[in-house]
């Protein structure tokens, strides 16, 4: 039976230097839970620490959490992965970390925090998280490729860290298998590739406030690919 | 200006585009944001950017702009030379920092204002 499940597949967490502290996977899944979210995604910078946690606490109330991540290639321009298993994850994070300079200073960019399922302290990364990898944008797609993820272009509707932005379009041998825009509106632009709205939330209150409705017949990665691609009667609706 | 007399005044190295070096170069931009590069860059400038991903031939091309010169040591992309050369897109790569080049550039009477 198919039906559609609300998602918001673009969330951060507290490991990331620039979200708020409060974004911890208890609260994140409550609020996830209240604005009637059925399936979300944790993109943090460069970095995967918080995704297990996140997923055991989603896991109690029944909400689906994609493995993801954000990752910054060298022009500066931000692709989400979104993965199958955190098996692939933990392989792209080790392909993200090789090639990431620098460690964070939390005066300057905030604190880089590890937590666990039920929102304690375990530890705090140290790699500069708000950086910028060595690896071009093709790079960074085709790691992704390869471990079987789903490689979508940042917020375009953005000037900052988008490939737009940073690129001016959208190089045409990519292969990137969508686009996300922070407002429905500016999905209207795009044609030639699935469109999806994320919120890019760096605080509770902003999970939610863009959202994605796919009309699937279960929340599994596999089933949201068939939707980008539009096809067996799977579908994606932007609002 | 012709961009072989930049070339030789900032000792550039030129990586493609060799046979458009006789033609003018009638102002100067400077950006790594290639969607800003797009909308505000004018025909004849010569470029100056960090960013080395192919796209830079592609909207150099699109402007019409005389050259491409790249910092801080950094060289092309091989498909943005390959690119580059398809389209007769001069390149040119330096040590420099920006604001070195763009210094020396004005010196020489190139201006970012028309």
């Amino acid at each position: 039976m198919m039906r559609e499940f609300s998602a918001d597949l673009h969330l951060h967490t507290c490991l990331s230097p620039c979200a708020d502290p409060e974004m911890i996977p208890r609260m994140i899944v409550r609020q996830a839970k209240q604005v009637g979210l059925d399936i979300i995604a944790i993109c943090d910078h460069n970095s995967m620490d918080n995704v297990d946690a996140v997923t055991r606490a989603g896991e109690s109330e029944g909400l689906c959490v994609i493995p993801g991540m954000e990752i910054t290639s060298r022009e500066e321009v931000h692709i989400l992965g979104l993965f199958r298993t955190e098996a692939s994850l933990r392989e792209m994070q080790r392909i993200v970390y090789d090639s990431l300079p620098g460690e964070n200073d939390e005066e300057a960019f905030g604190p880089q925090t590890i937590v666990d399922e039920y929102d304690r302290v375990i530890g705090s990364n140290t790699k500069l998280l708000i950086g910028a990898t060595t690896l071009a944008v093709e790079e960074v797609v085709q790691a992704v490729h390869r471990l079987q993820g789903l490689a979508i272009a940042s917020h375009v509707d953005r000037e900052g860290f988008s490939i737009i932005g940073q690129l001016g379009f959208i190089p045409p041998a990519l292969g990137l298998d969508a686009l996300e825009v922070s407002r429905p509106q500016a999905a209207e632009a795009w044609k030639d590739y699935p469109v999806i709205t994320c919120s890019d939330a760096h605080f509770l209150s902003d999970i939610g406030r863009a959202t994605t409705t796919f009309t699937l017949e279960e929340a599994t990665i596999d089933e949201i690919e068939l939707a980008l691609l539009d096809k067996d009667g799977r579908k994606v609706t932007v609002h | 200006m012709k961009l072989s007399e930049i070339v030789d005044r900032l000792d550039l190295s030129v990586r493609s585009g060799k046979e458009k070096l006789g033609e003018d170069v009638t102002g100067g931009y400077a950006s790594d944001l290639l969607s800003d590069v797009i909308a505000n860059s004018n025909e004849g400038d010569i470029w100056i950017t960090l960013q080395i991903h192919q796209n830079i031939v592609a909207v150099a091309s699109m402007n019409k702009l005389a050259g491409i010169v790249l910092v801080n040591g950094r060289e092309p992309e091989e498909g943005t030379l390959e690119a580059a050369e398809q389209e007769a897109m001069p390149i040119m790569v330096t040590d420099m920092p920006t604001f070195e080049v763009v210094g020396k550039l004005y010196e020489l009477g190139i201006s970012g204002t028309r």
